[in-house]
């Protein structure tokens, strides 16, 4: 599994390890029922904070990415396609939320960018 | 295991010229609570205090579940692992003879992990303690510490004055030690970026007060650098701003990131800037 932790950007190290390991169960370099490591052991490795991987772990598990069991650690859990679909949407909303902002910067027009968009995949 | 390895309620301790006053934190077991203060904070005074080497004039200290002045706490001792500032062993003593000294004195005294820590710090075998350097002595300390078994490690100054690559080298140690779900540290320096680089709490001691204590990564969430020009400056919220600073050409400031306009972005900060900031202000 790979963890990149960047000290330097805007995002919180417990979103960047949330976002890191979600992604790779949503593209299935994660496969259900595999194991993560402990909480304890991924943050001393890591160097960052018990407190910090515990909420990434805490807000996976919210989600229904993994799953806890006492004594055992945690798990990725079975995939729920409902929730896959989800997680992508809101990928692609975050997405289209910087298309529109780098277009605004530049004066693209709506209309410049559908008809962009509508060429995409006809190539 | 108890859920806190450090509670300190209402800590007072006054002398002539100086006052720790009224302070009251407590360190979750398993994690690493760092104390930061200038010179003269009142950060010995507090752990002193917690280790039974100076007596209170109010408050009350639980340390590892058990109250600092109950008859029991003499054998809790075992478990808790002290290096002050100054290295103290007799000064014509080898390794090999700090280790027969300590094994006569701790009941729990792990022979092989103290000579094994001795070798991983590359000390001296032959060597008089006297003759040791100060990283050494320092390295010597910290190796009798964990050598006992014990659950909490208690440093005082412990890395100051020891160049970089040994400091790394200590920090990795006790990153270490706190993998076992049990062990906790707390540990006191002026050198925040040490704190910084292996701490889960950030305790900061200010002219005796204790002005917070917080978890490090909510700090660093909560608080951001920003570089923006004057006239974009002006237009902030102002109690957005901690601290600026004028460079003729724009202005940086440290700011909390949840009152700055949508949209904006800002850096990370060191946490030593904020506890700058936040010593400066006087208040959080």
């Amino acid at each position: 599994m790979d963890i990149i932790i960047s000290n330097t950007g805007d995002q919180p190290i417990y979103e960047q390890i949330y976002t890191q390991i979600r992604d790779q169960i949503l593209s299935d370099k994660l496969s259900e029922g595999e194991p993560l490591p402990s909480i304890r052991g991924l943050a001393k490795d890591l160097r960052i904070s018990v407190i910090t991987t515990k909420r990434a772990y805490e807000e996976l598990e919210r989600e229904g990415f993994i799953c806890t069991m006492a004594g055992k650690g945690s798990f990725v859990a079975p995939k729920n396609t409902e929730l896959i679909r989800e997680a992508n949407l809101k990928k692609i909303e975050a997405h289209m939320q910087e298309i529109y902002e780098l277009a605004a910067g530049c004066g693209m027009e709506k209309k410049e960018l559908l008809e962009m968009f509508a060429l995409m995949g006809e190539e | 295991m108890e859920e806190f390895a450090l509670k300190i309620r209402h800590l007072t301790k006054r002398y002539k010229d100086f006052a720790l006053n009224d302070v009251s934190l407590e360190l979750p077991a398993g994690s690493i609570m760092g104390l930061i203060g200038e010179n003269g904070a009142g950060k010995s005074t507090l752990i002193k205090s917690v280790i039974g080497a100076v007596k209170p004039d109010a408050g009350e200290i639980e340390v590892l579940g058990c109250d600092n002045r109950s008859a029991g706490f003499t054998l809790k001792k075992e478990e808790i692992g002290v290096v002050l500032d100054e290295a103290c062993f007799p000064a014509a003593l080898t390794v090999r003879q700090v280790n027969r000294v300590m094994r006569d004195l701790f009941k729990n005294w792990e022979e092989k992990t103290f000579l094994d820590y001795a070798e991983r710090f590359a000390l001296p075998q032959n060597k008089a303690f006297q003759e040791f350097s100060r990283g050494m002595k320092m390295k010597l300390a910290i190796a009798a510490a964990l050598s006992h078994r014990a659950r909490l490690l208690i440093l005082d100054e412990a890395t100051s004055g020891l160049d970089p690559i040994v400091r790394d080298e200590v920090l990795d140690v006790f990153n270490e030690f706190t993998r076992e779900e049990s062990h906790s540290i707390l540990i006191s320096s002026h050198i925040v970026s040490d704190l910084e680089k292996i701490c889960d709490y950030i305790a900061f001691l200010h002219k005796g007060e204790l002005l917070f204590c917080e978890e490090k990564d909510l700090l660093l969430e909560r608080y951001g650098l920003i570089t923006l020009r004057r006239d974009a400056f002006e237009a902030l919220d102002k109690r957005a701003v901690l601290s600026a600073h004028d460079t003729g050409y724009g202005v940086q400031a440290l700011v909390r990131r949840e009152l700055l306009p949508a949209g904006m972005k800002a850096e990370r900060a060191a946490i030593e800037s904020i506890i700058v900031a936040m010593a400066k202000e006087g208040k959080k």
